[in-house]
């Protein structure tokens, strides 16, 4: 791990209209960090992993990514960063390996094949690379999902609940190549609801809630009564805290 | 630039590639393209005389509607299966996304076109391609309707009612296309001389590159959140 922060976010705002979706929200996480981001439903997760993923404009505050800063460089961030969402933004109508062809050809790839063969086998998907996606359970989509994400070996990669709708053979291959991705000492962000799943994977947890990270803590300081306690404390916390600031 | 080429490329070859495989697309706009011209035919009855004046008209409300359905599909496609949140987050000039769409939209209306023109020739006893003119219409007519299309697509296709909205906002703006793409084909048919067809010839060519640099400026901004 690195002590550079790589994704730097200082008073993050984020409206939609009269909406504010994120509130002045600080976020940092270092190279080589897993930072499980938890919270309920309409907290801001995904609107928080797509300003990160330059899909969405912050309305006010900074956001830096490698040093570069967003909006305004989002080209250079693009090529650092992989992202997967509960969408595999793949072609159903194209091969696993035509797939990842085309996503390397827009990342401008060298060695494209080699590439290829290198992230079907990481994913487990080596002896379905003629298949059309299509064809794919759910499961070896998001693991191919995965492969697409870090085919250009990101230095972050953005996860927003890659768990959703997986069964429990599927999320455990998938965790198996997310464990293998942080192996590799790249910074990785994940939205999930999951909190036994995450707890196993994650470095760092930050609970996100009305809008901004209320509470956070590293895996070795998770107190004896484990993440479930933490996050309903902090959820807690920032109810309380809410009720007192008449928000 | 060789980039921005290979990004091009890239979304082209995708394309193509994907409806080769499923034929979705373009299956699609060749039955809705045949029915047109099958109920044209059977509702107007026209006697030879007639058949030349409307020929060119019932041409192009046929590659009108058919083309706004693969417009419709070819960015609901990348927007159904997150695939335009993948193609947004590649470090490639978004420009090289919007022609690429639009380039493997051109060439789908190129294949329908391939295939209604014979199929029109033997059912209206007009051989469309007596007149090479014609088929240069085709191509300026097709490339307006396509650059403004894939644009206006981009801009539906992110809303709940897109099936409705892309004509409603297309089919004003397309209009002066429609129009001189008529008149100068209708100039071809009917023999006129060239003197009377080159005015609408012109407007399709100032059509063509105007409303292609706007959507070369803007298609950013519309895909943008």
């Amino acid at each position: 791990m690195t002590d550079a922060p790589l994704i730097e976010v200082d008073h993050l705002i984020k409206r939609f209209g009269p909406k504010v979706v994120l509130r002045n929200l600080d976020f940092q996480a270092r190279g080589g960090e897993f930072v499980a981001l938890m919270g309920p439903n309409g907290a801001g997760k995904t609107t928080f992993l797509r300003i990160l993923s330059s899909l969405s404009g912050p309305t006010m505050g900074r956001v830096r990514i490698a040093g570069h800063e967003l909006p305004r460089q989002a080209a250079a961030v693009r090529r650092r960063l992989g992202v997967v969402s509960h969408m595999p933004l793949l072609y159903g109508d194209l091969t696993a390996e035509e797939n990842l062809r085309f996503y390397g050809r827009m990342y401008d790839i060298a060695r494209i094949d080699e590439q290829i063969s290198t992230i079907l086998d990481l994913v487990g998907l080596a002896g379905r690379r003629r298949d059309l996606v299509r064809t794919f359970s759910r499961g070896m989509q998001q693991r191919l999902a995965i492969g697409r994400a870090v085919l250009h070996d990101p230095d972050v990669l953005l996860l927003d609940e890659p768990h959703t709708g997986l069964d429990q053979d599927a999320c455990e291959m998938l965790d198996a190549v997310l464990r293998q991705v942080a192996a590799r000492g790249r910074t990785v962000v994940m939205t999930s609801h999951d909190l036994s799943r995450v707890e196993d994977l994650a470095t760092r947890f930050d609970v996100l809630t009305r809008g901004s990270i209320r509470a956070s803590i590293g895996k070795a300081d998770m107190p004896r009564d484990g993440l479930l306690a933490f996050y309903r404390q902090s959820l807690e916390k920032a109810r309380a805290e809410s009720q007192k600031g008449g928000q | 630039m060789r980039n921005y080429l290979r990004a091009l490329g890239a979304v082209i070859w995708k394309d193509l590639a994907a409806e080769m495989r499923s034929r979705e697309l373009l299956s699609a706009m060749l039955v809705f393209a045949l029915l047109v011209l099958f109920i044209f035919n059977f509702a107007l009855e026209l006697n030879v005389k007639d058949r030349l004046s409307v020929t060119s008209g019932v041409l192009w409300v046929t590659f009108v509607f058919a083309g706004t359905i693969g417009l419709n599909r070819s960015l609901a496609i990348e927007k159904d299966r997150g695939c335009l949140d993948g193609l947004l987050l590649a470090p490639v000039d978004r420009t090289a996304i919007y022609f690429g769409k639009a380039v493997a939209n051109f060439l789908f209306i190129m294949v329908v076109a391939a295939i209604v023109l014979p199929v029109y020739s033997i059912l209206y006893n007009t051989n469309l391609f007596a007149q090479p003119g014609l088929l240069l219409v085709i191509v300026l007519g097709a490339e307006g309707y396509v650059a403004v299309g894939t644009l206006l697509a981009a801009m539906a296709v992110q809303t709940r009612t897109r099936d409705m909205l892309l004509p409603i906002l297309l089919f004003p703006v397309v209009l002066p296309v429609l129009v001189a793409a008529v008149k100068a084909s209708s100039g071809y048919l009917q023999g006129l001389p060239m003197a009377e067809i080159q005015p609408w010839i012109n407007l399709l060519l100032v059509y063509d590159v105007v409303f292609t640099a706007i959507s070369f400026m803007v298609f950013e901004y519309v895909v943008e959140e």
